[in-house]
């Protein structure tokens, strides 16, 4: 049996973890917060862009743009969003899974990462980053998008990449936040979604349709990626403050385990020294 | 008087105006453009420019850079990159902004983006416009 003052110096050890971890519940409590409102404010925004591409997409028909087929390079370029610091449960090998489990090869994988923790799981396991815009994270804007997707699609209709995907964590609410693998370019919809669409309207684009196009869809790319990326600081956060809230109780837990323990020990050895001093008595009578 | 129609101005951070208007004017790529009630079902690419609003109240000047607008009968929707109101402008950095470009347009070498210093140039002038 543990002595009394190895226990007690263990359960100092954990209060003071805990009281780190609760620290950290709250402080990612607020940013969570914090990151919801932002991600709740950019969501009229991309709905209606979503609304207006799949309109678009649905009155024009089988329309030839270089951004609704896949380029002929075999290469795929993932955007991968994750985060900087770890403490966040599974969050960050959450992403890392999403794309080695992915029927991607290897080889044809051009990763464009955020995120400092997931970028040293997949270098150590030979992916090859492109980029890394790490420091983006710490603080989306609209303009970090917009900068992103320009070197993404720079490298698409360069040829160097055949398809665009978007790796992220999906916010679903507070509890729950679904890993996301999701195909940007080429643009595909469902031919449902595209009957859905209200089609009986006659549009007119102006300068024309192609141009249109060639405008619009950078920005529907790049709104996509800017809605990624407030989602995936929600759930990161929420992610965290999941975790550090079962850590907070899994330390009480062991304290209060602990406190037995020491109970049980500290009773034991009064026992025991009465014990002796009861026998050294009775030894000297 | 002309007829009240539907307005939105989304941007990614916010609804920047959501409300009544009986006319609206803007810069496309094509031309300035005003917008009455019913006009026909258009889909236009925005230049950065002044959106005039006229409405019940009278009327409202806001910037707006880079963005589409989609009109719909009794509904008119921009969706801009980046939208502000007068008093959200700051005219002393618009100002060095605008410095700035001319500067780079002026004696620019090889490796200066002309188009983007343009683009600033353009912006830094709408604000300033918008001020005024």
């Amino acid at each position: 049996m543990a002595s009394m003052r190895d226990i007690k110096r263990r359960k100092g050890s954990i209060q003071s973890t805990q009281q780190i971890t609760k620290a950290m519940k709250l402080v990612s409590t607020v940013k969570l917060q914090k990151a919801r409102n932002r991600a709740e404010q950019s969501n009229p925004y991309f709905n209606y862009m979503y609304q207006t591409v799949t309109s678009m997409l649905a009155r024009s028909g089988n329309i030839n743009h270089p951004y609704l087929k896949a380029g002929s390079s075999k290469k795929k370029a993932v955007i991968a969003i994750a985060s900087n610091r770890g403490l966040a449960g599974g969050y960050n090998s959450n992403i890392v899974k999403l794309i080695t489990g992915s029927d991607m090869a290897r080889e044809d994988a051009q990763i464009y990462m955020i995120g400092r923790k997931a970028k040293e799981v997949l270098v150590r396991k030979g992916y090859e980053i492109k980029a890394d815009y790490s420091d983006v994270i710490e603080g989306p804007t609209y303009e970090d998008a917009s900068m992103i997707c320009k070197d993404v699609l720079g490298a698409f209709s360069r040829g160097e990449i055949g398809e665009i995907y978007l790796a992220y964590t999906h916010f679903k609410n507070t509890v729950s936040h679904e890993p996301t693998l999701m195909k940007l370019l080429p643009i595909e919809f469902d031919e449902a979604e595209l009957k859905e669409a209200d089609s009986n309207v006659l549009m007119n684009y102006e300068p024309n349709e192609e141009e249109t196009l060639d405008l619009i869809i950078p920005k529907y790319m790049t709104s996509l990626f800017y809605g990624a990326l407030v989602e995936a600081v929600a759930s990161e956060n929420g992610a965290r403050m999941q975790a550090m809230d079962s850590a907070t109780s899994n330390a009480d837990e062991m304290i209060s385990d602990l406190t037995l323990k020491y109970n049980r020990a500290r009773q034991g050895s009064i026992t025991q020294e009465l014990t002796e001093i009861i026998a050294g008595a009775e030894a000297i009578s | 008087m002309a007829e009240n129609f539907q307005l939105q101005i989304i941007t990614p951070d916010r609804i920047f105006y959501e409300g009544e208007a009986s006319m609206v004017e803007f810069t496309s790529v094509d031309g300035e453009m005003g917008v009455y009630k019913n006009h026909i079902p258009l889909t236009t690419v925005l230049a950065p420019g002044v959106v005039t609003i006229t409405e019940a109240g009278g009327k409202k000047d806001a910037a707006i850079h880079a963005g589409f607008v989609q009109i719909l009968g009794d509904k008119v929707t921009f969706l801009a990159e980046i939208a502000e109101w007068p008093d959200e402008i700051d005219v002393a950095r618009a100002e060095a902004a605008r410095e700035r470009a001319e500067e780079r347009l002026r004696n620019h070498g090889a490796e200066v983006d002309v188009a983007r210093a343009e683009i600033a140039l353009k912006k830094a002038l709408v604000r300033i416009g918008v001020k005024q």
